[in-house]
């Protein structure tokens, strides 16, 4: 491979061709500053922040779009390079709200972190009036909240949604001072056509965009005696949450998690995991019925509402292909307020029922109009990751010395095949453990299903099981899922079952998790996710004896009536900007009830 | 699509043939823009939504280079397009008065249209005649030296 010899900051070094100073620098310990540049995602020089001297150019160059050439020598420290980033960084923060102490992203902003790196002491030049003013925050979605006051225009979050989501529901509009990262049309991200991935905000170097914040709302229901108010933990949360309180990546913290929310003052806590596991059972056999049965195929997961949204946009003609199942969250909802308060003998009107998500997508998920089949709002708020750490920092929780608890009963006992939801792949690889040995009623031989695993953007397998070769695939990213999809669409997908989820990485990665969530992290998490897996002692779904019982004591058999009503649901054809033409209101387009 | 035919349908023609020779193809974005502008005055939404959707650009892509330039407009236009120069020659001859009473005789703030799309009213940075400023142009055609007062009379040749 051709290589080139350069100098930077006197150090001679010699690096791939086609490398950038960016990069070229970090190999002699030197992290040049940047605010726009996401690795393989955004580098477009945008923010200016990169700069370096390069010697016979006729003025500073941006490390982040400049590739090393044979000779070249370069200085990231020179006075000329300080002085340059101090004064766009003092010219960003001059139109930027100095608002750092009640801001969502208070010490975990780039932009102030790099303020103290560089020790901006003073903004000269103020202006008369803000780009953007209060007015202008979008509040519009369950999910995200956009505050343009806070934007500088890095574009990172444009990048996201088109490049690793294939959306672009936000773009630049208008120019110069006016510049806004904006849906179209002046409209809410609520009213276009955003997956409300969350994916924005896990790259947002500021508080520009964040989640919505519905902290307060669980407060105000733990503080209220009338209400029984239960909380359920995805399978994703228990490998991230450690890291808000300055714990490795992908340490497994499900003990400790049960612990924090106990002090927090929930009634019971119990495990989207569980729901999991029934979901597994549920979508089992839904396959195995399409299968024998000449039912739809390739049959997709259903559990990721930011993937259903933009399904139901994108590619509403393919809505049948979609498991009926309901998420795991959702079965969790049905169920706390049907199953759960009979056996408890709780009024299910006062049940107050949260979940703590690594996904924004879910807080829009619980506001589905069709997914009230307890009688009521089935999950009545969802929080991300993030938003549950800070209820635990407001406590004052210390995390390293909280014990390991256990989960309450009934719908706390869970699987390896759960926790692996939490992962791309996993809910293929949780499948086939039980429909293997649904089908052939045999062991399988090994359980591990490691070519779905890790985080290729599509991943195939194909496995005997009996006398079927039953062909998967698997999709993270919703660019990833549009490749199969098309597929799909030409008739080139000889796939018996496909999951795809929104996210890079699977729920690990999902956009309501801590901040910073990049590749290196992804894989840790991931690792973490294997690991707790392995360390159970149960890693099949059908095993599980929770399981077992609640078919016994309350859902009857797997697609039953009572499975029907309470796990499967319906989808909505939306279209992408208008409502699509000769479709159906919903699909399967039957009464689910 | 549910936009109105106001202008002759061969221009309708000519925006379905763009719209079929650009189908899938993002390279045709400002062409097919362009001619929506020449054909309807203004970017009706129905228009950006068809063009977002045949040529396979997200819309938000469509409405960013809608509000990037300056030629594009997304409300309708006057049947006569009157630009003031606001250039500094110009600025420092009068116009500000010019400004004034234009918006008076309109009824409208400049960057509008009135109601009976009679008058679009725009101001512009330097039209290059700074020797015969302050600089009115209605549909392109050039008027020297503007001062309040004639306002009214050019005004009242176009209907």
């Amino acid at each position: 491979m051709a290589t080139v010899t350069l100098t930077i900051d006197n150090v001679k070094l010699e690096v791939e061709q086609g490398t950038s100073i960016l990069d070229a620098a970090k190999q002699i310990g030197i992290n040049i500053p940047t605010l726009c540049y996401m690795k393989e995602i955004n580098a477009i020089g945008a923010c200016r922040i990169c700069v370096v001297e390069v010697q016979g150019a006729r003025a500073l160059q941006a490390a982040c779009v400049t590739p090393v050439t044979e000779g070249m020598v370069v200085k990231t420290n020179s006075a000329a390079v300080r002085a340059s980033r101090k004064m766009t960084l003092e010219l960003i923060q001059s139109n930027h709200p100095q608002e750092c102490n009640t801001c969502l992203r208070n010490n975990n902003c780039e932009l102030q972190a790099l303020s103290e790196a560089m020790r901006l002491t003073e903004i000269r030049f103020v202006r008369p009036a803000q780009s953007h003013s209060k007015d202008d925050i979008d509040n519009s979605s369950p999910s995200i909240v956009r505050d343009p006051r806070k934007c500088i225009l890095c574009r990172r979050c444009v990048a996201v949604c088109e490049k690793v989501q294939g959306v672009k529901c936000i773009s630049a509009v208008n120019r110069g001072f006016e510049t806004i990262v904006a849906p179209p049309f002046d409209q809410g991200l609520n009213d276009v056509n955003c997956a409300m991935c969350g994916q924005c905000s896990l790259v947002c170097p500021t508080g520009a965009i964040t989640e919505v914040d519905d902290t307060g709302k669980v407060w105000r229901a733990l503080d209220d005696p009338s209400k029984h108010v239960l909380v359920q933990t995805a399978p994703a949360v228990r490998v991230a949450i450690a890291e808000e309180f300055g714990m490795e990546p992908g340490t497994v913290s499900t003990g400790k998690l049960v612990a924090a929310l106990r002090r927090l003052g929930f009634d019971s806590v119990m495990d989207t995991d569980f729901t999991a596991d029934l979901t597994i059972i549920e979508e089992g056999n839904e396959f195995i019925k399409r299968v024998t049965e000449g039912g739809v195929l390739p049959m997709i997961t259903s559990c990721s509402p930011g993937w259903i949204k933009y399904i139901e946009m994108y590619y509403p003609d393919l809505l049948a292909h979609l498991s009926t199942c309901k998420s795991p969250q959702q079965m969790f909802g049905a169920l706390a307020k049907t199953f759960y308060a009979e056996k408890k003998a709780i009024d299910p009107a006062s049940i107050y029922s949260v979940s703590i998500m690594p996904c924004t997508a879910k807080k829009f998920e619980a506001q589905r109009d069709e997914l009230t089949d307890s009688g009521y709002q089935d999950v009545d708020v969802v929080l991300t990751t993030r938003e549950l750490a800070r209820m635990l920092r407001e406590i004052g929780i210390d995390w390293e010395s909280l014990p390991d608890e256990d989960y309450d009963a009934p719908m706390g006992l869970s699987t390896g095949a759960a926790v692996i939801f939490g992962a791309t792949g996993g809910v293929m690889e949780a499948a086939v453990r039980t429909v293997y040995e649904v089908i052939t009623k045999e062991a399988m031989p090994d359980i591990n299903l490691t070519p779905v695993r890790g985080m290729e953007g599509i991943k195939e397998a194909t496995l005997k099981v009996g006398d079927l070769e039953v062909k998967v695939a698997v999709a993270h990213t919703l660019g990833n899922a549009r490749k199969l999809l098309d597929k799909i669409r030409a008739g080139e997908a000889d796939y018996h079952f496909i999951e795809i989820m929104c996210c890079p990485g699977g729920c690990i990665g999902g956009g309501g998790q801590p901040i910073p969530t990049n590749l290196d992290i992804r894989l840790k998490r991931i690792a973490g996710t294997y690991k707790a897996d392995e360390d159970l002692p149960i890693r099949k779904s059908h095993e599980n004896p929770a399981i077992t019982a609640i078919y016994e004591e309350f859902l009857g058999q797997p697609l039953g009536e009572k499975s029907h009503k309470l796990l499967h649901t319906h989808y909505v054809p939306r279209g992408v900007y208008r409502k699509p033409e000769g479709l159906p209101d919903k699909v399967p387009s039957g009464d689910h009830h | 699509m549910g936009a109105e035919c106001k202008c002759n349908c061969d221009q309708e023609k000519k925006l379905d043939a763009l719209f079929a020779q650009y189908k899938g193809n993002s390279n045709g974005l400002i062409v097919v823009m362009a001619a929506i502008q020449e054909v309807h005055g203004y970017l009706p939404k129905d228009f950006l939504v068809k063009t977002a959707e045949e040529l396979g650009v997200p819309l938000s892509d469509v409405y960013g280079v809608a509000t990037f330039y300056a030629a594009f407009s997304l409300r309708p236009r006057g049947r006569h397009c009157v630009n003031l120069c606001l250039g500094t020659a110009c600025y420092v001859k009068g116009a500000p008065d010019v400004q004034t009473i234009l918006e008076q005789e309109m009824g409208i703030k400049a960057g509008n249209t009135t109601e009976d799309r009679r008058f679009s009213l725009d101001l512009v940075r330097c039209l290059g005649a700074c020797g015969i400023a302050p600089v009115l142009t209605v549909n392109g055609e050039v008027y020297p030296r503007m001062t309040a007062e004639k306002v009214n009379e050019i005004l009242a040749k176009y209907e």
